[in-house]
């Protein structure tokens, strides 16, 4: 059951790089957020219930509920365009994100450690990648914060993947989650999208040497 | 301690954000520097003793403090003259004094920690203080730097955690789940190298970021030139020492394995292209901060290069950071009085210096000295001796590719720097420029001569830190 819903996370994966609006974007973060929550459910044995509390709130109601909706918020006060305009054209993403996953089940092969289950490392480190890629290739600011999002939620499948033995760690990654999307969308999303009004990564090139 | 420390600086901040009355902003700030001293003390009195079982005061956090609580001083004095001279509301100069309260406190914490997680959440404090620093002008060039800090530092933290998470799972292998570094080189035979090199690749590029190296430098070149000098001088030096401090500890643990000499090379790669990459934009940099900035970049590479070699090269990097610190923070808490005057940062439209202010001419002469390493400096005994490790490393070529480049560094260097002394800037109206007290500029020579002193003459108990720092390395 948890490889069904890892391999539809692969899938999601698939779906963002050749999806074109931003809408789909935040509806897809969304539905990973319930992916996670599902997971942690099934893979956690011994789960008690101020873990159960803490992660609730990570991947419902802060993962698929909170920051969509920010973000969608985002979107609609600051006129983004819908369009994601990516650099390289969705045929090119969707043959480099299959590049990727392809990459990492072959580097996971190679593993022997018993203890890991590979395909929590496949999932984990493809959406890692990904993400990255999403950042390097996209043009407005708030598809870098979904790239980061990505990236982060490839976090959290690593973590569960220790968590039975480390339930600290876990938690630790759930902290580093919030804290840092909320640093980034809370502060700077907001402020960014006062002062440059269509926000976009050329806009960002002032700082210069000369 | 420790404790104390903590509630206390973190009160201390809480308190500075919500006063806006001056009187009591300066008996805070002094409260802090008395917390700072008092915590360095106790550090020092109790070496290898360690407090609510996350931090040890060991040697090379002792050093750091004591490097820390010295930069502290000079520079909020500096941010007060900063900010006096340029008026802010406020609440934003209230919030820059708690930012900067708060990121010593943090950096401080950093170096005492003992775990690598405990680290890691310092590390995150960092970036949230020195966002705020950095976004004190609250224009869109500042937002921009902040931006890309903020950003690349959450993506390096990411990095990281996951270096964490696989190193927790290397160390599964040993049958342990504490993941204290003294846990780690106690179970350094156990760990399993496959994880074990996949935790190196991730911690050390997510530390990167703080370090100031290859492959994450550039968020901390926009940040150092935006956020405000004094704040810019913590950024240079004390941070990039956190980021140090977070290599150096999880390099002992990978150096009690037999992944030694694959940890050398990663690092020697890294350190050689920050070298090279420096090198090339210190030719090309006309704005000043940022040519100071780059000048970090170098000496973080000339760290690693020592670390890299070995031998005597660990005594003189740790030796290195710590003159750095001093001599950088000198420079940036100089760069605010050579803006009063010019009321600009480019190089076009800079110079004649010693006209206008002597005694800052002579910092940024001697700071110049300083930072190129020539005699007598003390960066010069720190270099010679990185030099001398990678001589006796048989890495020749590698040394010789990295003089040629610190040749040119000086080059590009000097230039702008006789530049900005002597030769008068073109169309520069002079009727307006401030007289600066001498006295500003002091406590710049006092770090410098205290970068001369501690490398030409160390003390024999800062000798003994400093090899006691470096004694669980293997030679």
């Amino acid at each position: 059951m948890i490889d069904v819903l890892l391999i539809t996370f692969i899938i999601t994966l698939f779906y963002m790089a050749i999806a074109n609006r931003m809408l789909t974007y935040l509806k897809v973060l969304a539905f990973q957020g319930v992916l996670l929550f599902v997971v942690v459910f099934l893979q956690l044995q011994e789960i008690n219930p101020v873990n159960l509390a803490l992660i609730l709130l990570e991947t419902i109601v802060f993962k698929s509920v909170a920051v969509p909706l920010f973000m969608a918020y985002v979107l609609k006060r600051n006129n983004i365009t819908r369009e994601s305009e990516p650099f390289l054209p969705n045929f090119v993403s969707l043959i480099i994100t299959t590049f990727i996953v392809v990459v990492t089940i072959l580097l996971a092969n190679g593993i022997n450690d018993t203890r890991l289950d590979k395909i929590f490392f496949v999932v984990a480190l493809s959406s890692l990648f990904t993400g990255l890629y999403f950042i390097a290739t996209r043009r407005k600011i708030i598809t870098h914060v979904i790239g980061y999002l990505i990236i982060e939620n490839g976090v959290f499948v690593l973590s569960l993947a220790v968590g039975n033995e480390m339930p600290m760690l876990v938690n630790l990654g759930i902290m580093l989650d919030i804290f840092a999307s909320v640093l980034i969308l809370g502060i700077f999303l907001n402020k960014i999208g006062d002062v440059f009004k269509d926000i976009d990564v050329n806009q960002l090139s002032s700082l210069k040497d000369y | 301690m420790i404790g104390i420390y903590l509630i206390g600086a973190f009160s201390i901040a809480l308190a500075l954000f919500l006063n806006r009355n001056k009187t009591i902003t300066f008996i805070l700030l002094g409260l802090f520097l008395i917390l700072q001293g008092a915590l360095t003390i106790h550090a020092y009195l109790n070496l290898h003793t360690t407090e609510l079982s996350y931090f040890t005061y060991d040697s090379l956090a002792a050093l750091l403090l004591f490097t820390l609580s010295i930069i502290s001083i000079p520079g909020i004095i500096h941010s007060h003259i900063y900010l006096e001279d340029q008026p802010a509301p406020q609440e934003s100069r209230a919030i820059y004094y708690a930012a900067y309260v708060l990121l010593l406190s943090a950096i401080s914490a950093g170096y005492l920690a003992n775990h690598i997680a405990v680290i890691w959440i310092f590390t995150e404090i960092t970036t949230l203080s020195a966002s705020a620093l950095i976004y004190h002008h609250r224009n869109k060039l500042a937002l921009e730097g902040t931006w890309k800090y903020v950003f690349i530092c959450a993506i390096s933290i990411t990095f990281v955690f996951i270096g964490i998470l696989f190193l927790s799972l290397s160390l599964e292998h040993a049958g342990s789940d504490d993941l204290s570094f003294k846990n780690l080189i106690a179970n350094s035979s156990k760990l399993n190298p496959f994880w074990l090199r996949l935790a190196f690749l991730f911690i050390f590029t997510g530390f990167t970021a703080k370090l100031g190296l290859v492959p994450m430098f550039t968020a901390g070149i926009d940040a150092k030139d935006k956020a405000p000098a004094p704040a810019g001088a913590l950024l240079s030096s004390v941070l990039m020492n956190l980021g140090f401090v977070g290599v150096f500890r999880f390099y002992i643990v990978v150096a009690n394995t037999p992944l030694h000499h694959w940890a050398n090379l990663v690092i020697g790669i890294a350190a050689f292209l920050s070298v090279f990459i420096a090198t090339v934009y210190m030719i090309k940099v006309k704005n000043i901060k940022r040519m100071m900035a780059y000048s970090g970049l170098e000496h973080m590479g000339l760290v690693m290069l020592g670390i890299a070699a070995g031998g005597i090269g660990y005594y003189a990097a740790i030796l290195h950071i710590i003159l750095h610190a001093f001599v950088k923070s000198s420079l940036f808490f100089q760069f605010t009085q050579l803006y009063r005057v010019f009321q600009n940062k480019s190089i076009y439209h800079v110079g004649n210096y010693f006209k206008y202010n002597t005694a800052g001419a002579m910092v940024l002469l001697l700071g110049f000295i300083s930072a190129t390493a020539m005699p007598p400096s003390g960066l010069f005994v720190s270099e010679f001796l990185i030099f001398r490790s990678m001589f006796e490393a048989h890495q020749i070529i590698l040394l010789v590719a990295v003089l040629l480049l610190l040749t040119m560094i000086i080059w590009a260097f000097g230039k702008s720097i006789m530049k900005i002394l002597f030769i008068p800037p073109v169309g520069f109206d002079d009727s307006h420029v401030p007289v600066i007290s001498p006295w500003e500029s002091s406590s710049q020579f006092i770090l410098l001569a205290l970068a001369v002193y501690l490398g030409l003459n160390p003390p024999a108990e800062f000798v003994q830190l400093i090899k006691e720092s470096v004694m669980m390395l293997p030679n």
